[in-house]
């Protein structure tokens, strides 16, 4: 991997772990309402995946979602002041966390309904099939997610279609307190994708070098019109399943011990230094600087008006 | 499926050949009713046919939480112009889960608009217009309607969601329906007319949005609200227009609103139970006389 891909993949992993970290202290000072979901520890993922997109690709989200958001270009300013119900928020305080769509960077919104975007991104695939252009849709989603209905129905539609669609499966070890063995009678559920004739690749989530190459083929492979893969990248969510969750599920090696052990921030600081593509002292400067762009946006947000009520009724049909 | 103007888009290299605009199907409706909110999401304007409502059900989700709310939830960023076209309705013996009308289901959220014809001419105008809307519309037929038969415009017909239809001008009553019951009720009304009582036939064609101001300026002319649905009574779309009534033309009545609907079963299978359940023309007539005597 060339010096500028490694720091522009650690750089955007850099912004989401301070995003998430950031958001939690405003959350802790009572700031942000609602429910936030971190995304620390699954960074490698989003980013490994949407440095392959291009604007006019899109993507479905999930309730834990920041992380795609930040990943697909959004602005972070817009985002924390979505979360603090300002006015220049992405949803002027509409939507919060679970909703933050950014359509001009094709992201088709965070969903608080876990696998709705599955269909969604199928439909978006869709669109590129039926007007015949190069665009590709992808969806991230959780490891519940998979056993929703709407993945199998989705998968099984685009592959029928050979629609451009690369779904994601994040499997963070949880879904809320479920732990994956008690979700799947299989171990390796990138297996499901051969039941729909697709690719089906199982990653280290952990490593974004990994992400980074399989995501790259099959999103080139989906781009020259050769349908939909599975791709299933595996990682560990480092905090609770919300902000505040007391994790009564897990032991005190799971919550204090998995944040070192299996992160993909330091795993990637490891081998940019060992590779010799850039030295503790430049990745410690991106980390300087990644602070700083933070608290301009939280200073933006901050500083920007409340969501008006005013036409609230007014925003449901577009006519 | 036809192409509109939408998020961006680059790289086009062509359209697809014309006969992959209508597209077969398998059967999953939460697959291809989310298929279609994301293809609307991004830039087509999608009609997605489910065989009966009463599978809609399983595409509830994309319907409800996603097509409806995706707009308002992304603070405008959005827009979601799909057509959910499917029949409901009862009268061919399909029993229990072919046969419902849950209109009230979908009038209920915030986000959907919600039409249903009663005759083949509103049908055209009413799809037309359904699908040029940038919003989700669901469109729903009644099964039986599909075998009557009217005069339909040649070329281009519109009929605008929200404009409700004086079907038959009276006085001495309004009855205010939709979809099928609409042409019960003109029947009713042929057969009022020659007992000489006049009834208004009010076809509200859309239910959201709903033409308030022709359901309350009939009934400010003829002081008397019939309601006419083959849903169930309970919470059915009539509640909504005698409350709108009671609470906007309140000292305009001469008598108590009235409902006339489904009664509050599953639609039984044989025919003579099948026409127990909903409102038939006498039915009408006979609550009519009651409401002007
Ligand atoms: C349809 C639906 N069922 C249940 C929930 C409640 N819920 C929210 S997140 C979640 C767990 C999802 O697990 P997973 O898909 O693995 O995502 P993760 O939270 O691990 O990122 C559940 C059950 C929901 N939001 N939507
Ligand atoms: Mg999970």
């Amino acid at each position: 991997m060339d010096k500028k891909t490694a720091l522009d993949l650690y750089r955007v992993m850099r912004r989401i772990r301070d995003f998430e970290e950031r958001s939690s202290a405003l959350f802790a000072e009572g700031k942000v309402w609602g429910t936030i979901h971190s995304y620390a520890g699954e960074e490698a993922i989003a980013v490994g995946v949407c440095a392959h997109l291009r604007d006019d690709d899109w993507i479905t989200s999930t309730h834990r979602g920041h992380g795609h958001c930040i990943a697909k270009g959004a602005d972070l300013g817009r985002m924390y002041a979505e979360l603090l119900g300002r006015e220049t928020g992405y949803c002027r305080g509409r939507g919060g966390s679970m909703h933050i769509a950014d359509t001009s960077k094709g992201n088709l919104g965070a969903n608080g309904i876990v696998g709705g975007g599955i269909p969604i991104a199928t439909g978006a695939a869709l669109t590129a099939k039926q007007l015949g252009t190069d665009q590709v849709a992808v969806s991230f989603f959780g490891d519940g997610a998979a056993n929703q209905g709407g993945f199998h129905e989705s998968a099984n539609l685009a592959a029928l279609w050979k629609l451009p669609v690369v779904y994601v499966c994040e499997v963070n070890q949880y879904a809320e307190s479920l732990p994956v063995e008690r979700e799947f009678p299989i171990k390796d559920i990138s297996k499901r994708a051969e039941g729909y004739g697709i690719p089906g690749v199982r990653v280290n989530g952990l490593d974004v070098r990994e992400v980074y190459k399989a995501a790259g083929e099959l999103i080139a492979r989906a781009r020259r019109g050769e349908g939909p893969s599975f791709l299933v990248a595996e990682a560990y969510r480092h905090e609770g399943h919300y902000y505040g969750d007391p994790r009564k599920y897990q032991t005190k090696e799971q919550i204090e011990g998995w944040k070192t052990k299996f992160d993909p921030i330091a795993e990637a600081r490891r081998w940019i230094v060992d590779a010799k593509l850039a030295t503790a002292a430049e990745l410690d400067a991106i980390d300087a600087d990644a602070i700083e762009e933070a608290k301009r946006a939280v200073a933006f947000a901050e500083s920007s008006p409340l969501a008006s009520p005013i036409d609230l009724p007014g925003d449901v049909y577009a006519s | 499926m036809r192409a509109a103007s939408g998020l961006s888009r680059t790289g086009t290299q062509g359209r697809p050949k014309p006969a992959e605009r209508i597209r077969q199907t398998p059967i999953s409706e939460l697959g291809i009713v989310g298929a279609a909110v994301g293809a609307a999401l991004t830039g087509l304007r999608p009609i997605v046919e489910l065989m009966y409502v009463d599978f809609s059900g399983l595409a509830m989700d994309q319907l409800v939480n996603q097509a409806a709310q995706n707009r308002f939830m992304f603070g405008g960023q959005a827009r979601v112009p799909m057509v959910m076209r499917t029949q409901g309705g009862s009268g061919r013996g399909n029993a229990a889960q072919h046969s419902k009308s849950l209109e009230a289901w979908f009038a209920h959220v915030a986000g959907l608009k919600v039409v249903m014809p009663a005759t083949p001419a509103d049908a055209k105008g009413l799809l037309t217009a359904s699908i040029r809307d940038d919003d989700p519309v669901i469109f729903l037929e009644h099964k039986l309607l599909y075998r009557t038969k009217g005069e339909v415009p040649t070329g281009e017909h519109v009929v605008p969601l929200g404009s409700a239809d004086v079907k038959r001008a009276g006085k001495d009553l309004t009855i205010v329906s939709w979809s099928r019951e609409v042409l019960f009720a003109l029947d009713a009304a042929k057969q009022l007319g020659s007992e000489g009582i006049e009834a208004e036939v009010v076809d509200l064609r859309t239910l959201v949005p709903l033409d308030k101001d022709a359901v309350l300026s009939s009934v400010r002319k003829t002081h008397r609200l019939l309601v006419v649905h083959e849903a169930i009574k309970r919470a059915g779309f009539g509640a909504e227009i005698a409350s709108l009534v009671a609470e906007e033309a309140f000292d305009d009545l001469d008598a108590p609103p009235r409902r006339l609907a489904g009664l509050e079963t599953p639609i039984p299978y044989a025919q003579h139970l099948e026409k127990t359940v909903v409102p038939q023309v006498d039915d009408i007539v006979r609550v009519a006389k009651e409401l002007v005597a």
